[in-house]
Parts: C-alpha cells; structure tokens; sequence
C-alpha cells in the first residue's frame, strides 16, 4: 500500500473532484451564495456536455465548455483568484441549457452559473467599455416604456431606409461591433397593437388566465402579444392583462444582476396577485423559465418566499396551457411547411418540446420539419448577441443554414430573443422566409387567414 | 532543484515555438485555464500541465513534437478528455497536445468503404456523415457522442457492438502518425492489410506512448437491414447469464449482448427514466442485426432461450425511439451512477464468458464482506465487465476501501485467465497491475517496443508500464548496448 501511496504523491493530487464546503479566503468568490461545492461535486467529468455546448463546437476548447466552466468554479472555491480569463470563459457561456439536457448525472449548471454570474457582477471589475455597454442594455431591454420610446425612431429609419443606409457605411461596426449588433437585430416594426385588460372567453369559460407581455416581446413583437389573447380567449379563456405589470428580470437572472431581478420579480408577482388566475401565460421562452424559479429567486426574502413559490407554480408557457386544455377552436387548414426551432429556454430550461410540435401538427395541411443540431443554441441567448456579437453571428449563421437545409417555407419558434437572431441570421444567407411565434401560427389557423400572410412579402 | 530549472527553460524554449507555429489561442499558458485540463474522464487524478497547445492541423501539431524531442519536454496526447484510465494525465513538466481543433473528416467515400478523418472527430460523428450513404463506423464506446477518434485508436476502444464487428484496431487501416521525434510517418494503407510488420497495428491501443495519430483511415460498414434491440428482465445476473452463455452457444453472434444488474439500472432509471422492467434482478439488451429473414430466424432463437433461461419480462423495441431508449439506459449507465454515489470507481477486466456467475457471485461477496457497493455493467457476450464501486470520498477511508475492492475485482479477472482492461486501457490507473498480467520477460519485451518508438521516453511517459526503464538500460540480465548495435550493425531508433 506504501507503494501505492508513492506512486499517487508522482501523479499529483488525488481524491474526489471536490470536497470543500466554502470558498477559500482570497478566492474567487465571497460567502454570498458561491457555487455551490456539493453540485459542482456531481460533476463527474464523464464529457457528455461538450458536444452540446454552442462554444465547445464552435471552439474545442476544455475551458469554454460545461465542464470546464464547472472546472473553474471549483478553481475559484479553492483559492485561485477570479481573473479576467476566469470570467471571459464565464462570460462565453450561452445560458442554453443545451448541458443540463445532456448530463446523465444530473448536474445543476444553471444554477451554478447563475450563482456564478452574480459573483462575477458583484466582484469583477468590468472595462468601461463593457460596463457602459451593459449599463445601456440593462437601462433599456427590461424597461417596456422606454423600447416602446425606441419604436418610433426605429420605424421612421427603417421606412426612410436610414437604417440600412448606416449599415452600409460600417459607421456602426467601426464605433461599436456590439451596437452594430444590436441595430442588425431589431425586427421590421408593425403598428403597435394595444391589449385591453380584460378579454372575455369566446363559447364556454374553461379557465381564467393572466397574460405576461413582457419587455422585447410587447415592444418589437405586439402581434405575437395580440395573437396569444386571440388564440387563448378561443380556447376557452378570460384573459387578465394588468397594466401595472414590467419586466420579469429574465435577462438580468441570466447576467447575475440578482438585486435588481429580484425587484423585478417582486413587482412582478404584486401584479398578477388578486387579479384571480389560475395561470399566468408566457410566450416568451426566457422569461417563462425565469419565472417557474421565482422560488428560488426570493428564496431569502421571507416576505416573498411563499407568494412567490405559489405565483412560480402557475406561470405556464403559452404552448403548455393550449396543450393542456386541448383545442376547442376549429382550425383551418393552413397548407405550409414550417421548422420548428427548439427555444433552449423552452425546450432545455423548461423540458417543453413535444406540446408545440403535437399544436402545430394539429393543424390540417401544414408539414412539421426539424432542423438537424435542434440542441445548439441560435446564439441569441438573451443579450449575448448584443454583448458577444461575433459567436453569436457564428452560430445564427449555422442555425440559418440548418434551417435553410430544411427547406421550410416559414421558421417557427416561441422566443422573441431567437426570433430576432435567426431572422437576421436567415437574412445574412440570402433565402428568404417567413418567421412567425407558435401562436402566431395557431391564430391564423384558427381565423382562417390564408398561408400567405405568414410568408415573406 | 537545477534539474527543474532546466525543465521549467526546456517548457518555454517549446513554448517560444508553439507560439510561432500556432495561433495565440491555441497556446495555452494562463494557470486557471492550464487546470481544466488537469485530469480527464478519470477525474481523481490530476496534474497540472506546464502547457497546453490546441494545434489546428498536422504540420503544427508534428511541429511541436519536434520542439519537445529537441528540449527533450515530455508531452501527452489528449482528445475529447473521455479516458477512464488517466491515459490523457498531462505531465507538470511537459506539454498536453489537445487534438479537439483538429476535427474534419477529410474524406467520405461510401465506395471505398472508407473514411478518413482527423484525430478530433467526434466518434458518432462519422456514423452520422456515413449514414446518408448507407454506412455507419462501427466501434461504438458508451461515450460515442464526444469520445474522438484519436482517443479511440490510442485506447483501442471497444463498444456494445464490438462482440459481431470487433474492435477499433479491427476499424483502422490506415494512419497518419508523428513519431516522438517530430516525423510525420503513414502506417497500413487503404488496403485491409500491409505487407510487413503491423506497425499500425501496434500503434493502435498503444495509449499514446508511441507518438500521436494525426489521421485515420477507417473502414465503413453497411447499414444492416433489419435490426431488432429486445429489453430483456431476469430475476438475477445468474439467470441472465446463463441465457447469454446459451445464445452463444446457439452459433448466434448478436450485434450487442450487455447486462446490468439492479443497482445498474436504478441508476440509469434515475438518470434517463429508461423505463427498464421493474423489480428485474439484471436485464439484458440483446440487439440482433443483419438481413432481415436471419434477424427473424434468430430473434425467436433468442427469444425462446432467454424464457428458457428464466426471463419473466421481453421488450422488443417497435421503432428507433424505442430502441434508442433502451440504449440510453446502457449507455449513460456509467455517469447515471453519479446520481446514486457521490464517487465511484469504474473499472474494466474481461474473463471468459462462462465464468460469469461465479465471478460475479465472488465481486458480491467482496462487496458484502466490505460494505463496499457495486453496480455491475457489462458486454455480457464477450466478457467485459465494468463493475461500478461506488464510495462517498468525503468519509474517511472510503477512497481506500474501494480502492482495495475495485483492485481486487481485477485479482479475480486474472484467476479466471482474463484480463485487467477490456477497453479502457491502463493508462495511469493500471500501471500497478501490469505485473499481476505479466512477468519481467514479458513488460521488458514490451519496453523494447517502446524503445524503438521513443528512445527517449517523452511520449506520454509514465502511463502504461509500472516502472518505466530508460531505453538505455537495457532490460533483463543482458548488459550494455544489444550486440548488433554495439557491432554497429544496427542503431535503436
């Protein structure tokens, strides 16, 4: 056995992956909620999450993987300080979830990364660059008042034709690559479509539900907001749409800006209670996840904890509820062949894939089409297109050319945030086609409005 | 103290070189990110590279090797960082070649049967660029989602299906290989063989220690016409043992034969909901493929001995979601154990099939007399067992005592006249048991091998032989330099 022990000390350490409890002074990380030891602990390195993860394939690096990254973490709890390079590979992480899927042992990165994040926000020192960037994203994104402000501008360049005259000259991708970014990717606006706050069921009341309009969704998007009323109050349902309601703080969950989660999350659940749902409806992916883990959001807040538990047990993803309550409304046949594309945050944070597809396939005349590497996230992943514009464009461009192979007449999926990316991924590819939410789809089967309107002008 | 110091000017003389002949990032010096590349699938060894270089083609990565022969820096080969013997443990004065960049499959031709890919492929990659044209690669190890083929040709890695196809030595004909000098060498050919000693033959599973492939030739086998994967329930391993003994005893070869028992399955339970018969003692998945009518004729062979043999539950997958259910119980059997043990240890020995009930009455009975848990997975049809040992390292001792259990399991393989690895290599985990398989005469003939590869003893060091000798000392009772080469007659090379 001495032997034995010889040889162990030649190869260096020895013994589990981890066995700390908390972090070590000078480390990466303080005592406010550092990744937890015990599930980086259940990472057992097997491997399974590399092919899954958006930066290992595009990459092939160790460090810009689950694995690594978890590898990190434990670096940090043990000592080694939280240095740029540390926090850059943190920063490439995606948020897709594609990992959590794959990990046969039951690995909770998005928690880990979440903790994780909200270290890195409190103790990393950022460029002015990126902070300014960050500071104008997080003043602007969660802030519906303030995009709906950015319409008007936004509408008149684009009907002016000034956008792409800006686009042209590079002006923007010289000042900024990430505001050149965030430009490319706002959509082509509509007129803004206003919900009321109480819209009745049509034919027999099967359940009351609220509706979250949310940020990006409710500014760029308002025909998808007014096609989940439409679709829902055929269903069957009263819609309560309060007007008191803001920002779910997706985005600033998923970039460890947890205070100011927190206070969106705590508005959020005043909201909703007392207007009487059973359950309050999401169509945008990021924020139906954000909002099922209020609980652990508010976890500390003994005055939240509990309303927040019991608001987070009825927030449902649009396609979940319509799935549940099974359709009333006849639908009219739509003769159309549509990709679905997987929302990581509906498909890996909220494990709902099969109810979008069995509505669409429901649907007389229209052809369901997957799109080969369905997992690999589309690079949107909340603000990283706009703060990581080049992996971002990288894998849209890849996700375009997935979906492209289809052959599909229109792309479909359920999260404004991939809706923006891949329509001007698919853009970029030169083949156009029609881009429509889940609802968007169904609403226009059930008025029976013809294919045509879901295709490219 | 002066021999580190010229270790550490020999690792950044190889460094300043790197540097020149790789992009910025694929030289990796940064301390926190050197670590995560401190241990690979077998994650309770780890040592911290000195540096880690991510080549993007053959010419940079033989580049780099040259630069460690001329410093004499040790370096070490790593793919996806899979391995579950430490094969990929870096070395803290020398360089740790990731090959996960270099990852094209630079030729397709269905008509050849071949392909030809680079080291990084993604194992189930290449079944998947195969199979639009009717073929698929068949080595399948239970990682074949992100295990690299460089990994599989150094481990010769085998797979569920290696019982009909065989393994990946069987696959590979043809290589391009950097030899621990920095030269750039093809072994075998597109042909099945080549005239002459196999050196290809053994450079596959030679663990690293020889130099490092670059590119492989492998040979692509059709797509079978039928294939049927039955789910079957037993009481116990004895009854589901002995129902693989008779099939096999029947002339039927299946594509797969594996078994787990109870706890095995309830850690894939856990993991993936596989939804295996419940309260079953062992299970078997039997895939049968090939042409349809001998499918037919077979899977009622099948099915009969099993109920012969005591099954009380058959589920024969109806269609692919079916049957790549069943799959991803077995296959994501060994991370699954995760979500029932804190640690574990997977180990790896082969016996001959028919000894499988005693033996694995004898690891129940190590594990009873222990307290030591062990899940039992396996290639039940060609006798590659992986027992699970399961431990929780946080209590005291439990590393060891399941250390001892694990090292014992592999005591009872050899008594039966098997052997310590069945797939997954020595590496650095085996290393200690070599001498338990083999006699001096046997490791030193093993060494002259290796001498003539790598006089220098920089490729992978350490891993694979329990006391490495320098080639300069000769082994065995034999003095000085062999007779020829005193002669000089003939040079080691």
């Amino acid at each position: 056995m001495t032997d034995q022990r010889a040889d162990d000390a030649a190869l260096g350490e020895t013994g589990s992956i981890i066995d700390l409890g908390m972090p070590v002074p000078g480390g990466a990380f303080d005592e406010h909620h550092p990744p937890d030891a015990a599930l980086i602990g259940d990472c057992v390195h097997c491997g399974f999450c590399l092919p899954t993860c958006p930066t290992y394939v595009l990459w092939g690096e160790e460090m810009d993987s689950p694995r690594g990254r978890i590898y990190l973490m434990k670096e940090g709890l043990e000592g080694e300080p939280m240095s740029d390079s540390m926090v850059s590979h943190w920063d490439a992480c995606l948020g897709c979830m594609a990992c959590v899927t794959a990990c046969p042992s039951g690995v909770q990165y998005d928690t880990l990364i979440e903790q994780t994040r909200a270290q890195v926000e409190r103790r990393h020192e950022r460029s002015t660059k990126d902070k300014a960037l960050r500071g104008l994203v997080f003043s602007l994104f969660p802030y519906p008042k303030r995009l709906r402000l950015l319409r008007g501008p936004l509408r008149a360049m684009q009907a002016t034709g000034l956008d792409r005259a800006l686009r042209r000259t590079g002006l923007l991708d010289k000042l900024s690559p990430q505001l050149a970014a965030m430009e490319s990717l706002a959509p082509r606006l509509g007129k803004p479509e206003k919900l009321p706050t109480h819209i009745a069921a049509r034919g027999e009341r099967r359940a009351v539900v609220g509706l979250l309009t949310g940020c990006v969704q409710g500014a760029f998007f308002p025909g998808v907001n007014a096609a989940t009323a439409r679709v829902l109050q055929a269903e069957g349902c009263d819609v309560v749409v309060p007007r008191s309601q803001g920002c779910c703080g997706a985005l600033s969950v998923h970039n460890g800006r947890e205070p100011e989660a927190q206070d969106f999350a705590r508005r959020l659940v005043d909201s909703f209670e007392g207007s009487g749902v059973e359950y309050v409806v999401v169509n945008a992916a990021g924020c139906g996840s954000t909002m099922k883990e209020y609980a652990d959001l508010l976890a500390d807040d003994p005055s939240y904890a509990e309303r927040a538990k019991a608001f987070a047990e009825r927030v449902r993803d649009v396609s979940e509820i319509l799935d549940e309550l099974g359709p009333v409304a006849p639908r009219h046949p739509l003769e159309l062949s549509i990709a679905y594309h997987d929302a990581c945050h509906l498909a890996h944070a909220q494990g709902v894939r099969a109810q979008p597809r069995r509505l669409l396939e429901a649907i007389p005349g229209l052809e369901l089409k997957e799109i080969a590497e369905g997992e690999l996230c589309c690079g949107s992943a909340g603000i990283y297109n706009v703060v990581n514009p080049e992996p971002a464009r990288e894998l849209g461009d890849r996700k375009a050319a997935n979906i492209v192979a289809t052959g599909a007449q229109v792309l479909v999926t359920a999260n404004p945030g991939c809706l923006m990316q891949v329509t001007s991924a698919i853009a970029r590819s030169d083949h156009p086609m029609g881009m429509a939410h889940t609802v968007e789809v169904l609403d226009a089967s059930i008025r029976g409005v013809p294919a045509s309107s879901l295709l490219p002008d | 103290m002066d021999e580190a110091v010229a270790a550490v000017a020999a690792v950044e003389a190889v460094t300043r070189r790197a540097r020149e002949l790789l992009p910025a990032d694929a030289v990796v010096t940064d301390r926190a990110r050197l670590r995560t590349y401190e241990c690979d699938g077998l994650a309770h060894y780890r040592v911290t590279p000195a540096l880690v270089v991510l080549p993007r083609d053959a010419a940079q990565l033989a580049g780099v090797v040259r630069a460690c022969a001329e410093h004499q820096v040790p370096y070490v080969a790593r793919g996806a960082g899979t391995g579950l013997s430490g094969g990929a443990l870096p070395h803290a004065e020398g360089v740790l070649v990731v090959t996960s960049q270099m990852r094209a499959i630079t030729d397709m031709r269905p008509e050849d049967q071949r392909a030809v890919v680079e080291p990084g492929v993604i194992n189930l990659d290449v079944t998947r660029a195969a199979t639009p044209h009717g073929y698929y690669y068949a080595p399948d190890p239970s990682s074949q989602q992100i295990c690299s083929i460089g990994g599989n040709v150094a481990e010769n890695s085998g797979g569920a299906h290696c019982l009909k196809y065989g393994f990946t030595t069987n696959h590979v004909v043809g290589a391009d290989f950097v030899t621990p000098q920095g030269e750039t060498v093809a072994l075998g050919g597109i042909a099945p063989d080549s005239p002459g000693y196999d050196l290809l033959g053994a450079v596959v599973g030679s663990e690293g220690t020889l130099g490092i492939v670059t590119s492989a030739t492998v040979r692509l086998v059709r797509l079978p016409e039928e294939v049927r994967t039955v789910l079957v329930g037993f009481e116990s391993t004895d009854h589901a043992g002995a129902a693989t003994s008779a099939i096999i005893a029947a002339g039927i070869v299946p594509a797969a034969i594996e078994m787990m028992d109870a706890l095995a399955i309830e850690a894939a339970e856990a993991a993936v909901h596989c939804n295996y018969p419940e309260g079953a003692g062992a299970v078997l998945v039997i895939e049968l493929d090939g042409a349809a009518v001998e499918v037919e004729q077979e899977y009622a062979e099948v099915e009969r001995l099993c109920h012969e043999n005591g099954s009380f539950e058959q589920r024969l997958a109806t269609d692919p979601v079916d049957r790549a259910l069943i799959w991803k119980g077995r296959k994501s059997a060994f991370a699954a154990v995760g979500r029932i043990s804190p640690d574990y240890i997977v180990q790896d020995g082969v016996i001959p099939r028919t000894a499988l009930p005693e033996v694995l009455k004898a690891i129940a009975d190590l594990s009873g007399d222990s307290g030591v848990r062990v899940a039992n997975v396996f290639h039940a049809g060609d006798g590659n067992l992986h027992p699970l040992v399961l431990f929780d390292d946080s209590v005291d001792g439990a590393g060891e005592a399941a250390e001892k259990v694990s090292g014992a399991i592999l005591d009872l393989c050899i008594e039966h006249g098997g052997s310590i690895t069945g797939e997954h290599g020595v590496g650095m985990d085996k290393s200690k048991y070599m001498p338990r398989m083999y006699n001096d005469d046997d490791l030193d003939t093993m060494q002259l091998v290796r001498c003539a590869f790598d006089p220098d003893n920089i490729s992978n060091p350490g891993k694979v032989f329990p006391t490495p000798r320098l080639c300069g000392e000769v082994p065995g009772r034999k003095k000085g330099a062999p007779p020829l080469q005193e002669a000089g007659l003939a040079e080691v090379f």
